[in-house]
């Protein structure tokens, strides 16, 4: 019988089934911040046991209150850079350096296909765009990730989507997700991994694939994966260039990753995406989704743009798209936070960070705050945001708040306007 | 860490998709200790009725809900906060697996009941407050009201119930690997 892709990292990973059904695997990566891993440094130190398995499989990053805002958060930081100065740890990034987890690890070329990642962080399972097994856990295992190099998981099963047709002009990653997680239902994928495959993918950059794999854990997902191609090939290429030949020797080597044309799927869905609307949830559940269109015309107190699902270059870039020659409403606060450094810089390269702050947005430096509700752009009672990022549970970005999320597009066409807004109808403007 | 007490008083949460900012909320995180989460347990959930400080909410030792509990982050300190409020039993239809693992990963039960179970525990608490007694090793809870009694057989996984009996995966691990 074939193999999933998830069945192939298993396999290849497995180093004890204590019982049946329970898979320990043997980590490539375990990824760290300062909200999820000081208490496991600490119990770690209570146990005698302040070791690491690996100081060069160990990536640490402060990338949720940072630079710290009370004294509290400075202790997590404190506890997290020691931590990583103790152990040596190859890679630490800290301020001046430091981006949004699941942004800045992939841009460093930490992640492979093949790879098993593990992170106290449920959105992991972005890191699955590579054609690798991430998945977030708790800090106990995240724990003894750090102590062992392992972490148990129930054998995955694997739900086949395949995304066909081609995306409308002004359409994204992230409505394809929100469409997705509406189908699924926010338990739809629990205990599964999700494969995506069909055209849409390929035609997907890697920030694409990571906007789609990040929001996996929406529906439940342990990871969401995309099969590794030359698009994979051609951004790992200035990591990986010493270690293969040429490009085809570096894609024939990840090939091997590929599902089997047998595989057993768990379920399998297609959707031809050739007229998706962009969209946008409505409520507290991210599988509450509609079409921008039927909700247009709501009022919104703050735009954020940023985060692990959508503040790479790309999502700045198709933001800025919008926002040139406009300013946003009077009414409307907008904050802006480019993921990591690389992409802060590039912006300005580009001019993108002058568009931001020439159309009225405020912008910030790289770090996770506002979206859930830490720093940086929290919501007060009442107060309604129209965000780049993955959660609009209850009082996710302040007690009493609303988020609506949504693509970069939309939120730029709702901050110049105030009110969601499909960005196709500015995009038009803009063209003609 | 020794095996823990289960069962005791219970709060019943009728709705699904309890997630993990509603157990809690964000702006706790930055605490670096579980014992500094206790007064902020389900602060923030949004279920009609509720209150988190009420005597039932305080003085709970086992939370019965719905499908999917715990969905959302990844945030062990939505089990610390159960666990130092003297919550180590979870009861509900389905969970969200990080939560789920977590809740055995440091040596609690997330038991699993069939909705129709779980509807038959709702209904008990017409006749009165509930009370949960948890037998590990038999796999089975018993639940009682004013006198009247519903025992309930469970499923755990041999790993899963291996935590439980270790104390946790960190004991677990360290044994082993």
């Amino acid at each position: 019988m074939g193999q999933t892709i998830a069945e192939k990292i298993f396999a290849a990973h497995l180093r004890d089934e204590p019982f049946p059904g329970t898979r320990v695997l043997d980590l490539d990566r375990v990824l760290c911040h300062e909200i999820t891993t000081p208490v496991a440094i600490a119990d770690l130190q209570w146990r005698g046991k302040d070791r690491v398995f690996d100081p060069d499989k160990i990536k640490a990053v402060i990338d949720h209150v940072t630079p710290a805002k009370d004294s509290k958060t400075a202790i997590q930081a404190k506890m997290l850079r020691d931590w990583a100065r103790r152990h040596e740890l190859k890679d630490f990034f800290d301020v001046g350096r430091n981006g949004v987890c699941h942004a800045i690890f992939p841009e460093k070329g930490f992640i492979r296909p093949g790879f098993t990642v593990i992170m106290g962080d449920s959105h992991t399972c972005t890191h699955g765009a590579f054609g690798a097994f991430a998945a977030g856990v708790g800090t106990t295992d995240l724990e003894v990730g750090i102590l062992k190099g392992v972490c148990a998981f129930r054998e995955p099963k694997t739900i086949r989507i395949n995304l066909n047709g081609q995306l409308p002009e002004g359409v994204y990653a992230k409505d394809v997700i929100l469409f997705v997680i509406g189908q699924l239902g926010v338990n739809g994928a629990t205990d599964r991994v999700i494969e995506f495959h069909g055209p849409v993918i390929e035609a997907m950059s890697m920030e694409s694939r990571m906007t789609l794999c990040n929001m996996a854990i929406e529906a439940g997902g342990t990871c969401g994966i995309c099969p590794p191609d030359a698009v994979t090939v051609d951004y790992l290429w200035p990591f990986i260039a010493e270690e293969f030949t040429d490009r085809d020797a570096a894609l024939a080597d990840y090939s091997r990753w590929l599902p089997d044309a047998d595989a057993e799927y768990d379920k399998v869905l297609d959707f031809d995406l050739s007229a998706l609307q962009p969209h946008v949830t409505f409520d507290y559940k991210p599988d509450c989704v509609k079409p921008v269109k039927e909700m247009a015309g709501t009022r919104v107190d703050q735009v954020y743009i940023g985060s692990c699902t959508n503040g790479r270059i790309e999502d700045l870039r198709v933001a800025a798209g919008i926002l040139k020659g406009r300013r946003i409403a009077d009414s409307v606060r907008g904050i802006v936070s480019p993921a990591t450094p690389q992409i802060f810089r590039q912006a300005m390269d580009e001019g993108i960070m002058d568009v931001f702050m020439d159309a009225g947005f405020c912008v910030t430096n790289p770090t996770c705050g506002a979206c859930l509700g830490m720093s940086n752009g929290v919501l007060a009672e009442g107060e309604v945001c129209a965000s780049t990022t993955n959660r609009n549970f209850n009082g996710r970005m302040g007690k009493g708040g609303m988020v609506h999320l949504m693509s970069p597009a939309t939120a730029a066409a709702t901050a110049v306007t105030g009110v969601i807004t499909d960005a196709r109808a500015l995009l038009k403007e803009t063209a003609a | 860490m020794s095996r823990k007490q289960f069962g005791g008083p219970a709060l019943l949460l009728d709705r699904s998709d309890i997630n993990t900012d509603e157990i809690i909320p964000a702006k706790y995180l930055t605490e670096v200790t579980k014992e500094a989460l206790r007064p902020y347990m389900l602060e923030d959930l949004k279920l009609e009725g509720f209150d988190p400080a009420s005597a039932e909410a305080r003085e709970a030792r086992v939370v019965v809900s719905r499908e999917n509990f715990g969905c959302g982050s990844s945030r062990e300190h939505a089990p610390w906060v159960f666990e130092v409020n003297g919550v180590h039993t979870i009861i509900a239809e389905s969970y969200a697996r990080i939560f789920r693992q977590n809740m055995f990963n440091g040596g609690m039960l997330a038991i699993e009941l069939s909705r129709q179970d779980i509807d038959r525990i709702f209904d008990l608490r017409r006749l009165g407050a509930v009370e949960v007694r948890v037998d590990v090793d038999a796999q089975r809870v018993v639940a009682s009201a004013a006198g009247h009694e519903l025992g309930f057989d469970f499923e755990v996984s041999p790993f899963d119930k291996a935590l439980v009996k270790a104390g946790g995966w960190v004991e677990f691990a360290d044994a082993r690997y």
